[in-house]
Order: structure tokens, then C-alpha cells, then sequence
């Protein structure tokens, strides 16, 4: 695909004037299909081609240009509008763009895959998704219950690359495929309607790899007739009771939970500033690093680009820095955020050394890298699921977020889940509905009590993290154990 | 004029639909739909520019249908007609080979007869280097404000025609700046100015004007106690309530299958305010009057008439949920969400917000909405920005930011004092993938018992 990518991009940044100090040039292709088939009606297959090259230049100020033309001709054009750009923002800027040190690293990255989506032929694939779309119709697979008022079995697959040059010698090459498979039941009964989801409902099981990843999932084997089961004891169970007691939070609440109230507050260009306009800032300062207790002793955070089919696995963040494991915080304690080298420079100017992280990304050839989260997991403790369960006297086991809503500093939060059960005298006890809890992430981390062991650690994420102006949605990973947390603020439905 | 800005122009569109839409007995329609823009982003901070982005793009969707099926392709293009040309085609002889490999649709239409529209509106941008110039002059230098915000412009255009004979042409060119200047941690003032001919005049008046209300932020803040409040709603704080009810809340799936937050209004178990009328207003606002299908979109359609659903169901119906269910489409998108929500205004003089308020919460912007029960409309969220406590009318002390939880029906039902008597227009601003078009027009409001949980 970047066959002349190189050559139409060195051709035009060697007309650049002798001022320019840098310039680097991002091109991305991204093939992707979404298949979907609600109540048995396959609806029309829909596929995206995006192509695009993002070119960024120093000269005295930065500026960087998109354009979805890749030919000499474009590349000179989007060249020419960066210079304008950096030369317009010059001795206006954040910091001077021209004193930063950019990586020089060069290589390659491409997702462990076994049997590409493509691989796979659309009657075939259309055919899992109607299996699955019929195992959802019964708690038994087959048939249909008369409560189940929808279903939609749907599967998106992404193959997408990457080259990055710089004017500094950095060259990287990456290669990913991206999986989500998903099944949503709704089901309605004496004026009770839930809905509930095999990863969430907005595609929270997503992973890195192939047509494996629906294996990884159960999808085709146990998803439907699951999701089925467990929306019909929802429609059956009596609202959550509301009051102060203990929460297990299963992985696929645990995702939210990382993101809202560790990965955001982490991020360093919220803690600088950048995003007060729209996504918010940070309860974090830049002073809480290396010494603030965000959490209990048991609380290990990691920054992990290389965890195995996690989705936001990469080698090369957009700024071209190699991207190595290192922990955020361990034992509770803070360590280091979430910023690339630019935010880094930031801070270094403003008095604080931060040991920070290569997590600087963009959404795509037509936006420009910001700091994001990346994989970031709670490392999994030495407690089973029964342990934890059975240290709780009164509580509620929460699984696959629902709702979620955190002020702009990240710290008062509310979520809620889809499904849920009881624990009474260390036991499961009954399902409930329309359960939420809420509480103020600089002191909710402080109160988790049991961490679950590698056997209960999944590892999801999201599509859809939103931040940035202009906006932009990016995958982020989350693997986790199962963890328990003491005194929460828990409440139910109002009816 | 770099390619890519080539389909800005209908000429240039026109020209690829003549290429591609030839007649083909084999199929029952083919179709493209555009949407192109040539941006410029701004982002500030501290009134000094963090990230400076020209994009250019253009994306197309092809389509093919025969019979009842139908598959489609996005593809990003490159400006150059020819070669463009050449990569839609051979895309669109892959569709057409698919339909043979999928099931028939029961649920898709597509529109009687060919349909035309054109709309093509020309603005006076600044330039971006203008913009940063005047920014940095203007709030840092001169007001030395710390000036945190995000300025976007250039035109933006969806097009559409089909193999039927339909060309709908829709171009807007504007700007949408929106700042906040902050006093002290989490306490700012959020302005925007936003049109279509920039007026370095307009922006000083709204800047300054901003800039002398960041001064009652200086006031040490208030905090309150969970509880029941009377509060005020700007306009901002509105669009934030009245988005969320758009999400799914008019959908006529979500409706049909019971998952809407506005079931207890449809089955007559809670009622809005009398007074409370709420449309979805295409003729009012910047979006195209076709839908991503072809469909022509009604000039209004009435969501809710005095309080109560109206006869006809009040409703966003996608061709494909019109289908499924037996009703007239009104062109909206899949997702069934509002794109020009319309609440008209009340009985509260503009001017007497605070008066009618008396004592309460003056809610400048409330943040990151979301159903705490859907089936019963409970939302939660959270105060944002420069939100005041007010006795007796007056400002009196900045909030420390609070979390509510409430039954927006409620809210709006029993609980509502009334409405200003302006509607505002407030633009999207939304940005991601692309610059969006639509709007929310609010008056603000004043509620009862705003519930404050956390």
C-alpha cells in the first residue's frame, strides 16, 4: 500500500526550507467490514477503504497536515500546508517544538494471527452470525422464548497498517488485525425490559487477532444461549437494594472502571491542560507522582503494549518511541503517567521530571497523536473468584458495564452494569437488576480488599475511547482480574 | 487548490456520479453518498496554540441493491477523479458480486421516486493564521486569560445521487470556536462563537465579555449537600439533557422493543409539562435534508406536543425500522438519534432567569450524561464550569461540582417552572472522524427538586 509513500515524501520535504527542524510523515490503510444479523435478518454488509497520510513539520512553531491524497502532487500539498502551519504558530506555542528531541527508532510490529477474517468468506461468516442470532433466541439454544423481544449477533474485523518516516531517521512499520464479536439480547416481561450482552454493549470483548478471537470469546459455542439465559433471569429478578456494602467487580466491569478512574486521570496532557476544553482534566498533579497512594497495597497498574492479543498492543507509539512495559503504580503507589515524549518535554519544562510512557496516538491518517491510554491493566493478584466471594459478607457481584458517568477532574464517578448477584455470608446468592454504584476514584482505589489470580484475568478494552479536539475514537485494551472492593455507595432502580 | 478540495464542488461530484451511476439492468440502484470537508483545528491552551491541523478528506459510500439486498462500501478518496473513478468502480463490481452471496433484506426500501435538493452556502473564514495570532494577542497577551479552546472552520459537504436520478447537494462553510477561560482549577467560563463570516469584532466583544465573568469565580466556592434543589438550566445544560433523551429515547426500534427511555411517556405513565414541545427541526438547522439512503426528510417531525407523544407516535424512523414496522420513514440515520432537536420556547422573559429561579443552582453546563435506569429515565450526570449558587436572584457563590441523579421525566413533567422564551441555536460541534452538522435550539429552563446525589 505505501509502495510510494517513501519516495513522494522524501521528494517533498526536501523542498521544505533549511529552517525546517523536523518533519515525519504517518501513513495508514485500514480495511473493515461489519456484518451483523438481528432477529435472523442478515442486514446489509457494510465495508470501509481509508487511506491517508498525516505530515507533521517543525519550523519554529508545528504544524500538521492530513490529506487522503498519496500522490506526489498531495504529499507536496500537505508538506506545504504543515510549513504554513509551523511557521504561523511560531513563538506562539505550548513550548518550543523546535528543542524537542524526537525518537529516532526504527522496526517492525504486526498482531499475532492465526486465520485472518479475511481469510474467512462472507457466507461463511454471515452463517456464524446467524447461528449465534439463533442460540440467542433460548437459555437452551434453540428455539425462541417468548420474552426475548431482539437479538443481534454482529462481527466487525479490522486490518489495518502503518508507516511512520521521520526527517530524523525513524522508520516503523506496523501491522494489526482487530476482532469484535458481539451478541445482544432484549427481552420484556411483566413490564420488565433488560438487556444484556456477551462482551457489553458497546463491544467490550475486542482483541487483537483473527477469526481465533471469536473462539477466545466462546462466541459460536456458548454466547447466545448464555446472554439468552441471563437476560431472562434479569427479567425476572427483583431491583438491586440500595446501601453501603462490598462489590466484586467481574473483568468486564473492571474495564470501565480502569478506564474512567485511572487511565483518564493518568493521561499527562489532561494534567497539563490540553483537554480542559472538552475532555476534562485530572484530580492528578504532577507533584502526586512517585509518592501518592492511589489505592491499597494490592493495586498494581500496568502500562503493558505487549500483552498477547490485547488491543491496543503496538510496538511504536505515533511519535515513533518505542513502547516497553512499566508499572503506573505498584502497591498502591503512584509512579508515572500516561505521556509520550512531547507531553514529557512539557513537563520537564515546567520543573517535573516524570518517567512517562510511549502512548502517544492518533485515531487515524486524519488526526493528530495525542496521549492516550493504551493497554493498561490491573495485574492479577493470588485471590480465586470463591475467595473473593466467599470474604464477602454483604455485597453484590457486578459484570459488563452499562452506564458510566465521571465528573471532568475523573474523580466523582457512577457506573452501572447489566448483570449482577448477590453475595450473602460468603456466598452467590440471587441475580438483581439495575444495579449502579458510585464513588470518588481518590479514595475508591484505596478500598480494594482482593485481587483476583491470573485464572480469573480477561483481557478486553474498547473501541470507543473519546477524547481530543477535533475528537477522536481510539481502541484501548484492559485485561483484569476479578477484584473486590469494601463500603461501597451501592443503589438499585427506582422501581 | 490541493485535489482532495475538488469534491467541495458539485461539479466534481456530479462528475463522479456520472461515472458510476450508469444504467444496469442487473441491479435496481446504485447510489453514492459524500461527505468532504477541508478543516482547519486550533487548540489552545493557556492562550498558546498546542496543535495546529490542516485535514482535507472525503469519504464515499457506494451501494448496490437488487431486489431486497444490499451491500456498501466507504471508501476515502484521493481527489483525483480519474483514479478515484477507477477504485469506486472496481468496488462496485465487488458489491454487486456479494449480492448473490447474502440473504434477502424483507426490511430494506429505498425511496418511490428520484428527489432533488441543493443547498450551497458560502462563509468568510479567517485564516488559521490569523486566528492564532489574534488568540495569542488577544487572551494572553492582553487580558492575560488563560484561554483553553478549540476553533474549527472550513466548508463541509454531503452530497447524494443514485442510479434513480436523485442529486441532493449540501455545502455549509463555517466556524465554530468554543473557549474556556478558567479562573483556578475546575472553575472557567465557557464561551463560543460560532457563524459563518468570521468578525474579529464579534470575537473581542464575546471574549471580553467572557473575561469580566470569570471574575465571580473568584469567590470561594460553595458546597452543597445531597438533597432536592431548585436550579436553573442555561441553554448549554439543556442541549446535555435534551441529547441524552435523543439518545434512543425517539428511536422507533428502541420503542418497538421496549428499550426507550421515553416507554412511561408512551404507554401514558408520566406526561412532560403542558407547555413542553420538542421537534426534530431539519428545516431549522444545518443538516441535509436527504438521508445517507436518499430519503428527503420532512420539515419537522413532532417528538412531543404539549407535553404528551403525538398521534403520530413522535418518533425518528429509519427506512430500514419504518419497514420492519409499518410506518412512514422521516430519513433519519440508523441510529435513530435527533439531529436538530427544536424545544420551543415558554413563558419566561429572557432576562428573568435568576428572577424566576429566586433561590437555587444557576447550572451554566452539566457533563457526561448517562441513564442510571433507562426504563425509568433516571439520568445521572454531572455540574460543570461556572455554576453559581443564587439567593434571591443574584449570584452569590461558585459550586464545587456535583453529581445529580433525577427522573428527567419528572424533571420536565411536574417539576418544570418554565422556559425562557428565546430558543437558542446551538451548532454541533462534534468532530469525530468528521466535522458534524445539526444542531440544538433550548430555551433555558427553570426546574423544582433537582435531586443532587454525590
Amino acid at each position: 500500500m505505501f509502495d510510494t509513500l517513501e519516495p513522494h515524501a522524501r521528494r517533498a520535504a526536501s523542498r521544505l526550507p533549511a529552517s525546517t527542524r523536523h518533519w515525519a510523515v504517518r501513513g495508514v490503510h485500514e480495511r473493515s467490514e461489519r456484518l451483523s444479523v438481528r432477529d435472523d435478518v442478515t442486514e446489509a454488509p457494510s465495508r470501509v477503504v481509508d487511506s491517508g497520510v498525516m505530515v507533521t513539520v517543525v519550523d519554529g512553531g508545528m504544524g500538521y497536515a492530513a490529506t487522503g491524497d498519496m500522490s506526489q502532487a498531495g504529499l507536496a500539498a500537505a508538506f506545504e500546508r504543515a510549513h504554513e502551519l509551523a511557521r504561523a504558530s511560531a513563538g506562539r506555542t505550548v513550548i518550543d517544538f523546535e528543542s524537542i528531541a524526537w525518537p529516532t527508532a526504527s522496526g517492525r510490529y504486526a498482531s499475532a494471527v492465526t486465520r485472518s477474517a479475511t481469510a474467512a468468506t462472507l457466507p461463511e461468516k454471515l452463517g456464524w452470525l446467524q447461528e449465534v442470532c439463533a442460540a440467542a433466541g433460548s437459555e437452551k439454544g434453540n428455539g425462541r422464548d417468548p420474552r426475548i423481544v431482539d437479538r443481534h449477533a454482529t462481527l466487525w474485523s479490522v486490518q489495518a497498517e502503518q508507516l511512520f518516516l521521520t526527517s530524523d531517521g525513524a522508520r516503523t512499520q506496523q501491522q494489526w488485525e482487530f476482532t469484535t464479536p458481539s451478541v445482544q439480547v432484549t427481552a420484556h416481561a411483566l413490564g420488565v425490559t433488560q438487556v444484556r450482552s456477551s462482551g457489553g454493549q458497546y463491544n467490550g470483548f475486542c482483541q487483537q487477532g483473527g477469526i481465533e478471537v471469536l473462539e477466545r470469546a466462546g462466541f459460536r459455542g456458548t454466547e447466545g444461549p448464555r446472554v439468552a439465559r441471563e437476560v431472562l433471569e434479569l427479567v425476572g429478578a427483583a431491583p438491586c437494594p440500595s446501601g453501603t456494602m462490598d462489590v466484586i467487580l467481574m473483568p468486564d466491569q473492571m474495564t470501565l472502571q480502569i478506564h474512567e478512574s485511572i487511565g483518564h486521570p493518568l493521561e499527562l496532557d489532561r494534567i497539563l491542560g490540553d483537554e480542559r476544553n472538552f475532555a476534562g482534566t485530572s484530580f492528578v498533579t504532577m507533584d502526586m507522582f512517585g509518592s501518592y497512594r492511589y489505592g491499597s497495597e494490592l493495586l498494581n497498574v500496568s502500562y503493558d503494549p505487549g500483552l498477547a492479543h490485547e488491543f491496543a498492543g503496538f510496538a511504536f507509539d505515533d511519535e515513533g518511541a518505542p513502547a516497553e512495559r512499566a508499572l503506573l503504580i505498584e502497591r498502591g503507589r503512584l509512579l508515572r503517567p500516561l505521556g509520550g515524549r512531547l507531553s514529557q518535554a512539557r513537563a520537564r519544562a515546567g520543573g517535573f521530571e516524570l518517567s512517562a510512557v510511549a502512548t502517544t496516538r492518533s485515531a487515524g491518517w486524519n488526526r493528530a497523536p495525542i496521549d492516550r491510554m493504551s493497554n493498561l491493566n490491573v495485574e492479577p493478584g493470588d485471590q480465586s473468584l470463591a475467595q473473593l466471594i466467599a470474604a464477602t459478607e454483604l455485597g453484590v457481584l457486578m459484570q459488563t458495564n452499562c452506564s458510566w458517568s465521571i465528573d471532568d477532574s475523573r474523580n466523582k464517578f457512577q457506573f452501572g452494569c447489566e448483570y449482577a448477584r448477590m453475595v450473602r455470608g460468603g456466598r452467590l446468592a440471587e441475580v438483581v437488576r439495575n444495579h449502579n454504584y458510585r464513588g470518588v476514584s481518590a479514595t475508591f482505589w484505596r478500598s480494594l480488599a482482593g485481587v483476583g489470580g491470573p485464572e480469573t484475568v480477561v483481557v478486553g478494552g474498547t473501541p470507543y475511547c473519546g477524547k481530543g479536539e477535533p475528537s477522536q475514537v481510539i481502541r484501548v485494551g484492559h485485561a483484569s482480574p476479578a477484584c473486590r472492593f469494601t463500603g461501597v455507595d451501592v443503589f438499585g432502580a427506582a422501581a | 487548490m490541493s485535489p482532495a478540495l475538488t469534491y467541495l464542488e458539485s461539479g466534481h461530484f456530479e462528475a463522479l456520479a456520472a461515472a458510476l451511476l450508469q444504467p444496469d439492468p442487473t441491479l435496481e440502484r446504485s447510489s453514492l453518498n459524500l461527505c468532504a470537508e477541508a478543516s482547519d483545528f486550533l487548540r489552545f491552551n493557556q492562550g498558546a496554540l498546542r496543535q495546529a491541523t490542516g485535514v482535507q478528506q472525503a469519504y464515499v459510500t457506494v451501494a448496490v441493491e437488487r431486489g431486497q439486498r444490499r451491500t456498501e462500501s466507504t471508501l476515502s478518496l484521493s481527489g483525483d477523479l480519474a483514479a478515484d473513478v477507477q477504485r469506486l468502480q472496481a468496488e462496485h463490481t465487488l458489491l454487486t458480486g456479494q449480492l448473490d452471496l447474502i440473504a434477502d433484506d424483507p426490511w430494506l426500501q429505498r425511496p418511490a421516486t428520484a428527489a432533488h435538493s441543493r443547498r450551497d452556502e458560502r462563509g468568510a473564514m479567517a485564516t488559521a493564521d490569523h486566528v492564532i495570532a489574534l488568540v495569542h494577542e488577544a487572551a494572553a497577551a492582553t487580558l492575560k486569560q488563560d484561554l483553553v479552546g478549540f476553533y474549527a472552520a472550513g466548508p463541509v459537504a454531503h452530497a447524494f445521487a443514485d442510479s434513480l436520478g436523485s442529486r441532493h447537494w449540501h455545502r455549509v462553510e463555517s466556524f465554530h470556536f468554543d473557549w474556556c477561560l478558567y479562573q483556578r482549577a475546575d472553575k472557567a467560563v465557557k464561551t463560543a462563537y460560532a457563524g459563518t463570516h468570521w468578525d474579529d469584532a464579534a470575537f473581542a466583544a464575546r471574549l471580553d465579555e467572557a473575561a469580566s465573568r470569570v471574575q465571580l469565580l473568584a469567590r470561594p466556592a460553595r458546597t452543597l449537600q445531597p438533597g432536592a434543589y431548585r436550579a436553573a438550566l442555561a441553554p448549554a445544560a439543556m442541549v446535555e439533557l435534551l441529547g441524552l433523551l435523543g439518545w434512543g429515547g425517539f428511536s422507533l426500534k428502541a420503542r418497538r422493543t421496549g428499550v426507550s427511555s421515553l416507554m412511561r411517556l408512551q404507554r401514558g405513565d408520566a406526561t412532560l409539562a403542558p407547555g413542553f414541545h420538542l421537534d426534530e427541526a431539519f428545516a431549522r438547522s444545518t443538516t441535509p435534508v436527504f438521508s445517507p439512503e436518499g430519503f428527503t426528510r420532512p420539515a419537522t417531525v413532532a417528538l412531543v406536543e404539549d407535553g404528551r407523544l403525538p398521534a403520530t407516535g413522535g418518533t425518528l424512523n429509519s427506512p430500514r425500522s419504518a419497514a420492519e414496522y409499518g410506518v412512514a420513514t422521516t430519513g433519519a440515520h440508523g441510529g435513530e438519534s435527533p439531529e436538530a432537536l427544536h424545544l420551543h420556547g415558554g413563558t419566561i422573559p429572557d432576562t428573568d432567569l435568576l428572577r424566576v429561579l429566586g433561590t437555587g443552582l444557576y447550572i451554566s453546563n452539566l457533563w457526561y450524561l448517562n441513564y442510571s435506569d433507562r426504563a425509568a429515565c433516571r439520568m445521572t450526570g454531572m455540574t460543570r464550569y461556572a455554576c453559581f449558587w443564587v439567593e434571591d436572584g443574584e449570584l452569590v457563590a461558585p459550586l464545587e461540582v456535583m453529581r445529580f441523579d433525577d427522573d428527567a421525566l419528572r424533571l420536565f413533567g411536574s417539576g418544570l417552572v418554565g422556559l425562557t422564551a428565546t430558543p437558542e441555536f446551538i451548532p454541533n460541534s462534534d468532530t469525530y472522524g468528521a466535522r458534524r452538522l445539526g444542531s440544538v435550539t433550548t430555551p433555558a429552563a427553570v426546574v423544582d427538586g433537582l435531586m443532587l446525589t454525590l
